[in-house]
């Protein structure tokens, strides 16, 4: 692909914030329900998107990361312009592919730079932090259970509590293998009866059963005992999305992107379990890869310049990776602002040109076959811009 | 729900076994405010750990700067021990240790145990406490200022923070808590404190000499400046701007951890294992929030902290914590008001706080109101099992499934105080699986009465009846752990 290197250089369709309104709605019809499965990937702590796919492509890249540009020898070309960060193995066979995609210089409307309020925004939804109670994840559950009933299949969080996003009032689950010793099969029967009477327990008891039931019957809780090992947990969200009967649904957390002090070292090293877990879960799927679909989002990016310890600060922009079968991959998304100082939000970070909640209701509704602009207002209300198109392959 | 119940198990830990119910709930709660020992003789028996992370970052950055001159691969392995989460059990680690100076290997493996012995004392404390309100408080605070056992060194200093810095303040004066909590070790280290250094200050200038100029400020980081406003005073909307942020980092810079060598001979010990090096602050006084601070080195800091610790708004973000932990996840906003005054004209006596919360009727509220957190879970459940002194490992393994291994939050906000956080369906699962096993080694006689006693005036038909058709008595304690009695509070 030839790139034309201005500033103002527009990768991919009609995808700027300010040229939304040129995507044609594109509903995709006659699909099978309950087929389509989607993991959500959530990035706790601000992962550096400049990390993750460096802009060794601009002019003003070496003053900033000079010291970072030994990282990226031999490193995958992204449309000419950025790098892939070399730890993206099993990502950037897939971007190779043509099964997956990232989007560059992506923020929600969260401008300030707290990771609770930034994480609380990016999860419940709402245009501003706490100000909703439940999850967006949730929110598109309750969607696809309206759209197709008992159908929808079910909603699940690879964690041992639930997560804000998944949070709400469509039935979710939680499940993590852990090393504590099965209770009794009398036991648990009685615990079914005590919570008879009780709403809240009781649901969360039966809930829990059937994800046991499901993790017992598909096999991928042989030998994990906890959620550290990344290539274990790939296999194991396999294993409890495969089959009619797996969750379609689901979403997965990992922490450690908060890199305020040597970032090399630790950015590889977490980009390395994020990969290897990515790699494991579409092996794990087989040829149901086809018709899933990985999203990869942080709560905001890190600051363009290093600080005073090897490390990143709080900034805005960031990227998002979009993965699966029939995502049209193999390129990058992207308005880039360029980083001359500036170009920079507030002289500091990379600034934003994309709506992170256009590029997931934009995504999930063209895999889902649902409505983009239902499920951007579903999803992500009182949002001016609209829902991304030209994700997946048509 | 009764007021005695409330005393206990909203106030406390629960009922321990051979207890009884208050008779006078209020004077029980306002009785442990004047016996509570802040030291214990259990924590004054603790091996001095305070060395060791000096130690450990000293021998890694020697490490370091020897394999970078080797191969960068060894380089790395060694970046992910500096930085890497909590030394595992497996073999695994101990393999990839191989390589490193004895004492690095000493000091990694070692700090696993010395963690695990600390949650073990910090369990047993609670579960033994006839003050169980006032170590509610201490690991309360605990969690406001949290600490989180992931980078080198903090493993020996996550405890100390709490036994040392947070419990002899939890009813004194909120800023002296600030102060001790936030320029102690695990903060400085916790949150990269110990290594900012002022663009300005001499340390920096030397660096400059001796290295080509770069075109960017180096040696300064916010992280900690940051935290402190957001997370233990003002609160995110408490006003304060970027450049409060980066002023306040500044003032900060000079603040580290004692026995780094390549400051050792200009470092002037502080509390607690901390240090001042005048040598790497930045010169100047800096404007914050409106206010002027003269550079008196470790001072200026401090000045700053002691203006943050009584402003208005650390005084509604305090009370607005504390209301949610005692009266429900929304907070009544009466209460919040009533404390945040209280804080206010008490200059933040903590005591006084804790004497409004016990008087006020909002926390006397038919409940329940909270849904236990599995730490306060697994204390109520072993405080009426009559385990006690149970293995550090067990525990310490226990907290890690149940979800809230102590010092190890996954962000320097603590652990969430809201019910969507721990009540899931998983979470659930695994309290029921350790009920079972803790019920099946604990005394089983008594079991009714021991549940009217634990919830008093609360224990409903129902438990009551799944209770007295159980099998054996074990297992009908193991119901009375996971009753919904037990689950909230």
């Amino acid at each position: 692909m030839t790139m034309d290197l201005n500033r103002r250089m527009l990768l991919g369709s009609s995808l700027a914030l300010g040229t939304a309104s040129l995507a044609l709605p594109r509903i995709a019809l006659a699909q099978g329900v309950g087929e389509k499965n989607l993991l959500f990937v959530m990035l706790r702590g601000a992962a550096d998107g400049m990390a993750m796919a460096a802009p060794l492509g601009d002019p003003s890249y070496e003053a900033l990361r000079g010291a970072t540009l030994s990282e990226y020898e031999g490193a995958r070309r992204a449309n000419g312009f950025f790098a892939i960060h070399p730890a993206f193995e099993q990502v950037g066979m897939a971007f190779e592919a043509g099964e997956a995609l990232l989007v560059h210089a992506a923020a929600t409307s969260y401008r300030e730079r707290s990771h609770f309020d930034g994480q609380n925004m990016l999860e419940t939804g709402a245009t501003q932090p706490y100000a909703k109670s439940d999850g967006w994840l949730n929110r598109l559950a309750g969607m696809m259970l309206e759209r197709d009933g008992e159908d929808a299949g079910r909603a699940l969080a690879i964690s041992a509590t639930m997560p804000l996003a998944l949070r709400g009032a469509a039935p979710a689950s939680s499940y993590a293998p852990n090393n504590l010793p099965e209770a009794s099969n009398e036991f648990k029967a009685r615990v079914g009866l005590l919570y008879g009477e009780d709403q809240q327990l009781g649901e969360l008891w039966s809930q829990a059963l059937e994800t046991q039931a499901m993790a017992n019957m598909g096999g991928g809780d042989d030998g994990i005992r906890s959620l550290r090992d990344a290539h274990a947990t790939g296999e194991l969200t396999a294993s409890l999305m495969r089959g009619r009967d797996g969750a379609r649904i689901a979403m997965v957390e990992l922490g450690g992107w908060d890199t305020h002090a040597n970032q090399l070292s630790r950015f590889r090293r977490n980009a390395r379990a994020l990969d290897t877990l990515l790699g494991a879960y579409r092996d794990g799927l087989g040829a149901e890869w086809a018709n899933t679909m990985v999203v990869v989002v942080t709560e905001f990016g890190r600051t363009v310049r290093f600080n005073g310890t090897n490390g990143t600060d709080h900034g805005t922009g960031s990227a998002a990776m979009v993965m699966g079968g029939a995502v049209k991959g193999g390129r990058v998304i992207a308005d880039w602002p360029g980083l001359r100082e500036n170009d920079l939000f507030e002289a500091r970070d990379l600034k934003p040109t994309i709506a992170l909640e256009s590029v997931l209701s934009g995504a999930i509704a063209e895999h889902m076959a649902l409505d983009p602009e239902l499920t951007m207002t579903q999803l992500f209300p009182g949002r001016s811009g609209q829902a991304l198109s030209g994700i997946v392959r048509s | 729900m009764s007021r005695a119940n409330i005393a206990l198990n909203r106030f406390g830990y629960g009922v321990r076994i051979g207890g009884e119910a208050p008779r006078n709930p209020r004077q029980y709660l306002l009785r442990q405010l004047d016996v509570f020992d802040p030291a214990p003789r259990v924590l004054a028996g603790r091996t001095d750990n305070s060395a060791k992370p000096g130690e450990i970052i000293d021998a890694l950055r020697r490490n370091r700067r020897e394999r970078r001159m080797q191969t960068t691969d060894a380089g790395e392995s060694m970046d992910s021990m500096a930085n890497g989460s909590a030394p595992q059990r497996s073999g695994r680690r101990r393999r990839q240790l191989t390589g490193f100076p004895p004492e690095v290997q000493r000091a990694y493996l070692g700090a696993g145990r010395t963690l695990r012995e600390d949650i073990g004392l910090r369990t047993n404390l609670a579960v033994a406490s006839r003050t169980p309100l006032v170590e509610r408080l201490v690991h309360f605070w605990s969690n406001h200022f949290s600490v989180s056992a992931q980078k080198p060194g903090t493993h020996y200093q996550v405890a100390d923070h709490e036994f040392f810095a947070i419990r002899p303040h939890v009813l004194g004066k909120f800023s002296d808590m600030l102060k001790a909590a936030v320029l102690h070790p695990a903060m400085l280290l916790y949150l990269d404190q110990f290594q900012s250094v002022g663009p300005n200050s001499p340390f920096q200038e030397r660096r400059r000499e001796r290295e080509a100029p770069s075109g960017r400020e180096r040696g300064l980081n916010e992280n900690l400046a940051r935290e402190i406003f957001e997370l233990h005073t003002t609160g995110v909307d408490g006003g304060y701007s970027q450049v409060d942020i980066t002023e306040f980092a500044r003032a900060l810079t000079g603040w580290t951890i004692q026995g780094l060598r390549r400051v050792e001979r200009r470092s002037v010990p502080q509390p607690n294992g901390a240090a001042f090096v005048a040598y790497a602050h930045e010169p100047g006084s800096r404007q914050i929030m409106g206010r002027a601070y003269r550079d008196n080195n470790a001072g200026q800091a401090r000045a700053v902290l002691n203006d943050l610790a009584t402003h208005p708004a650390t005084a509604r973000f305090v009370a607005t914590k504390l209301a949610r932990h005692f009266a429900g996840d929304t907070p009544p906003p009466a209460l919040v008001t009533r404390l945040e005054e209280d804080f206010l004209r008490t200059g933040g006596d903590l005591a006084s706080l804790t004497r409004t919360l016990i008087d006020a009727p909002e926390v006397w509220s038919e409940g329940p109101v909270k849904y236990r957190q599995p730490f306060e879970w697994l204390v109520a459940a072993l405080r009426i099992t009559g385990v006690d002194n149970l293995n550090a490992r067990v525990l310490a393994d226990a907290l890690n499934e149940l979800g809230q291994a102590p010092w190890r939050a996954p962000s320097p906000a603590g652990y969430d105080d809201l019910e969507g956080s721990w009540a899931g369906p998983d979470a659930l699962f695994r309290r029921v699986e350790l009920a079972e096993r803790l019920a099946s080694n604990a005394r089983a006689d008594d079991i009714m009465n021991r549940a009217q006693t634990a919830f008093p005036g609360a224990l409903t038909d129902n438990t009551r009846t799944w209770l007295s058709r159980a099998e054996s008595g074990a297992q009908a304690l193991g119901l009375l752990l996971v009753s919904p009695e037990m689950m909230r509070r």
